[in-house]
């Protein structure tokens, strides 16, 4: 590549920069004050897109276009703070996985409320009124509009600045990221200066979204791409810092066009297509950066947080009750197919519901005694489902062997992501497990010809005699039975006490010899390689496997059945997968518009069980046990 | 002999010279008290003696080998045991499991992946638990204990791999001055019985004045005195650092 081709590369990098800066300053403003991790953020974006091109198609012209914008930001901000005041002002002082997994029933609803009102077709806006030509530099033509962009991103950095340092809410503002605390000290009006803030955010978001009209269409994907991506911006730069979040924006801006301007490079007979590893390149940014400065590159460390999770009960041995209850379960789930002659999709959906509880308990193992939240967890799961699926497509191998490659294959790749991860906490930790996740990802969706790419690996047939429909749901439930029940025994077990030590109080269990990071790391790897096993079960069930099944909304799944069932309790996550995996099946089936009502019934369950439906469940009958004692 | 030596030890925070070239030696079963007003550099010198802070200079000796730059963990397997100043337990466990952890981790068990951790040990924490006056409470969630309490089963987990040393930071904080003073008689006994070694810190003279075998006294980071009970009283430096700070002997009993 040339040298001039290089530095036209650099100033569209700096172009498609100031995208992802907006969306990043308002996430890491929210962040910064109301310490909520925003996922809808992207969706607010996603609705600014559709918005401004209403606005400007419906109106047109200048007025349209460039009117639009502001009007579009001002608009999404109003949604911003209507969110707030409905929603997010319940749940700040609930657990911080409850208000992620609160932010992201919110992109489900929005994702659907988009799709009834826009459709589903991907909508190209107009080109900029007074922006449309293009002028030469360095020998090719670069488009005004992208000009306009690259210098729209400075100034609004300019702008927040000023507002944060000049504007008493500025000050304020500033004063509650170092120290939420004291400013409800000083007697703030809390709920406006956090609505305010929200709204603020939301505005850049949709500020955002709506200058990308003129140079990409709407489309129904961009929630979770672009919430993706400044994830990346906001945690490289530093959780709270403005002008992190844009060095970080241009930093993996420059990286993403460096390797489309690379193009394919030869090293030695060796080719590599770089345009293919824009994916990897960003997420690879961000895992190096948070090894070498766990607090991103202009953050600070996190001031702890006061954990606000109700306190957990001891273990206590399975109770007769729960054994028999336990054996019942198992003796019904036997007798499944017997029970469901009649209807076969039954024992595919019995299928579906133990490779969840099984993933769901893999994760569990590590978000709960181990207190570390990954949010990418689909990585082991794909680990072990490419794994078996490329051994039978590659070496025709039997299942048998597929399936003991595959939580070998997800192992390795836990014991090496993890090691990294179990050096973070709480937000890092999260973040850098999804970089991983999203690495895998990258990976299989970009390295066709070991993958097969976005086709995937096709014909991943159970060998007999489990090519059949209910021996391979016994293999399913003998495995996942036995997953289940070793992650538990190993809970009772020394390492998993010496987890929950690690876990309560870092500082005791260091005084008292356990090498707490030790402990955690080994715990990932064993998590790893039990969700293993799922992935690799899932690609026989299903016969093929594709990257969009082990992609970001899966890790989302795992973390969302493992909140839902409740994440103090050993049970919690089975029943959370299997009401989740239910439900789910039964509303794709019945509406079109069912991640609307997947995310409202999300909404309702963290506003009525905070503490999961298991966890509700228990503490309503302690309550009543209470409640009786004190009447005899 | 002496057991731990600690020579012209420093730590600075920002400008704040928390300790400042301190040093002192503790004798096989002495029981010496560290005193000090709030913010003297107590808990730092505490924090670096197990390894939780790297000191900016000086070293620290246990038994003839030098703790500089080895971590916690391995300090305590070199038989230091400790107690913080705001204790520390495992919240999600009851109090015998807390103690059983530490036993367990004393015994090299923590990577066993099948015995359940509450078969183990199970006696033995009871007897640390009966030591300290805990026995009864032993199957209670620990977090569901009163302050005081929780001190006494940090005391227990301290005790569970037979330390040679001991640093109690503030063992009796929470406590009422009955209960102070058992628990302090208490761990004056452990020290004739089995030959521990203790280093203590303690708001209330009265209790350092009874038990102590020697007093050291700690003033903004630098170490002004080093002695018996009525040379610290009769010190004209301490008194002054007391008065200074609003402080009176007699008045400190309260805190
Ligand atoms: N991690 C830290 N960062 C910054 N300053 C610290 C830190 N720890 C202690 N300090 C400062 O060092 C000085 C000594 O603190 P230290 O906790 O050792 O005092 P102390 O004698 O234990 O007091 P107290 O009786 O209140 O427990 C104080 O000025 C304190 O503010
Ligand atoms: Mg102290």
């Amino acid at each position: 590549m040339s040298f001039n081709a290089f530095l036209f590369q650099a100033l569209n990098g700096l172009s498609a920069a100031s995208g992802l800066f907006f969306v990043a300053a308002g996430l890491s403003l929210i962040f910064g004050v109301t310490r909520i991790v925003n996922i809808a953020h992207g969706s607010l974006y996603m609705i600014g897109t559709y918005i401004a091109y209403s606005i400007a198609t419906k109106v047109g012209g200048a007025f349209g276009f460039w009117g639009g914008i502001v009007i579009t930001a001002l608009l999404v901000g109003l949604i911003g703070a209507a969110i707030e005041i409905v929603l997010l002002r319940r749940i700040y002082r609930a657990p911080e996985l409850f208000q992620l997994l609160a932010t992201f029933a919110l992109v489900l609803v929005i994702n659907d409320a988009t799709l009834w009102i826009w459709g589903p077709e991907d909508l190209l806006g107009p080109r900029a009124p007074g922006l449309t030509g293009s002028i030469e530099v360095l020998g090719r033509r670069l488009p005004t509009y992208d000009i306009f962009l690259i210098f729209v991103g400075p100034f609004v950095l300019w702008m927040l600045h000023l507002a944060l340092a000049k504007t008493r809410f500025g000050r304020l503002m500033r004063a509650a990221t170092q120290d939420r605390e004291m400013v409800g000290a000083l007697g703030v009006n809390q709920a406006m200066l956090f609505t305010g803030v929200f709204a603020l955010g939301a505005l850049l978001a949709g500020l955002g979204g709506a200058l990308q009209i003129a140079r990409e269409p709407a489309t129904l994907a961009t929630d979770l791409i672009v919430i993706g991506d400044a994830f990346v911006v906001v945690v490289v730069g530093g959780m709270g810092s403005i002008s992190g979040a844009y060095l970080a924006a241009v930093i993996i801006a420059e990286v993403k066009a460096l390797c489309i301007g690379l193009g394919i490079v030869n090293f030695g007979g060796f080719t590599v297509n770089f345009s293919k590893l824009t994916l990897v390149a960003e997420f690879l940014v961000m895992a190096a950066v948070l090894i070498a400065r766990p607090y991103g590159l202009l953050g600070r460390e996190q001031v702890a947080v006061r954990s606000v999770a109700e306190p957990e009960e001891p273990l206590r041995p399975s109770t007769p009750a729960t054994k028999i209850a336990g054996l019942i379960l198992l003796v019904v789930l036997v007798c499944l197919p017997l029970i469901a002659k009649n209807s076969p999709y039954t024992l595919v959906l019995g299928i579906d519901v133990l490779i969840a509880v099984l993933f769901a308990t893999s994760l569990h193992f590590i978000m709960g005694p181990g207190g570390m939240h990954s949010f990418g967890h689909a990585a082991y799961f794909g680990l072990g489902a490419y794994g078996a699926a490329l051994l039978v497509k590659w070496f025709a191998a039997p299942m048998g062997l597929a399936l003991a490659a595959a939580p070998m294959l997800a192992l390795v790749g836990a014991l090496l992501f993890g090691w990294f991860a179990v050096r973070l906490s709480g937000v890092y930790l999260a973040m850098l497990t999804l970089a991983f996740a999203q690495i895998v990802w990258a990976a299989v969706f970009q390295w066709e010809t070991l993958t097969g790419g976005s086709n995937g690996v096709l014909g991943v047939w159970p060998s007999a005699p489990f090519d059949t429909r209910t021996p391979f749901y016994f293999l399913t439930l003998a495995l996942a039975a036995f997953g289940v029940l070793l992650l538990r025994k190993f809970l009772f077990a020394p390492f998993g006490y010496a987890m929950r030590a690690g876990r309560d109080s870092p500082l005791r269990a260091e005084a008292i010899g356990l090498d707490v990071k030790r402990v955690h790391w080994l715990a990932f790897a064993i998590a790893g390689a039990v969700c293993g096993i799922a992935g690799g079960l899932f690609a026989f069930a299903k016969g093929s496997i594709s990257p969009e099944t082990i992609g970001v909304s899966r890790s989302i799944d795992g973390l969302v059945m493992v909140l839902l069932g409740g994440i103090q309790t050993l049970t919690g996550p089975i029943v959370g997968a299997s009401v989740y995996a239910v439900l789910q099946d039964y509303m794709m089936r019945s509406t079109e518009y069912w991640r609307a009502l997947l995310g409202g019934i999300i909404l309702l369950l963290v506003l009525a069980f905070p503490s999961g439906i298991v966890g509700g469940f228990v503490k309503l009958i302690s309550r009543r046990k209470t409640t009786s004692k004190a009447a005899s | 002999m002496s057991d731990l030596a600690i020579r012209s030890l420093s730590k600075s925070f920002g400008g704040v010279r928390a300790v400042n070239d301190v040093s002192f030696d503790i004798k096989r079963g002495e029981f010496l008290a560290l005193i000090g007003p709030n913010g003297a550099g107590k808990s730092t010198c505490f924090n670096m003696i197990n390894g939780q802070l790297p000191p900016d200079s000086g070293e620290i000796w246990f038994e003839g080998a030098k703790l500089n730059g080895k971590k916690p963990r391995d300090i305590w397997r070199l038989g230091i045991g400790r107690t913080f100043q705001v204790a520390a337990t495992f919240n999600s466990m009851t109090v015998i499991e807390n103690v059983q952890m530490a036993l367990i981790s004393h015994a090299n068990q923590v990577y066993r992946l099948w015995k359940p951790a509450a078969s183990l040990h199970r006696e033995r924490a009871l007897e640390l638990l009966a030591q300290v006056g805990m026995q009864d409470a032993a199957d209670r969630p620990s977090r569901e204990l009163a302050y005081g309490d929780v001190k006494r089963v940090e005391l227990a987990i301290a005790l569970a791999n037979d330390p040679r040393l001991l640093l109690m930071d503030e063992p009796t904080a929470g406590m009422a001055p009955k209960e102070r003073n058992d628990l302090i008689a208490l761990v004056k006994r452990l020290v004739i019985e089995k030959g521990i070694s203790v280093l203590f810190t303690e708001h209330s003279m009265d209790v350092v004045f009874a038990f102590a075998d020697r007093i050291i006294v700690l003033a903004r980071g630098r170490l002004i005195a080093d002695g018996d009970a009525k040379s610290i009283r009769d010190n004209p430096q301490v008194r002054e650092v007391y008065f200074g700070t609003g402080k009176t002997f007699q008045k400190s009993e309260a805190h």
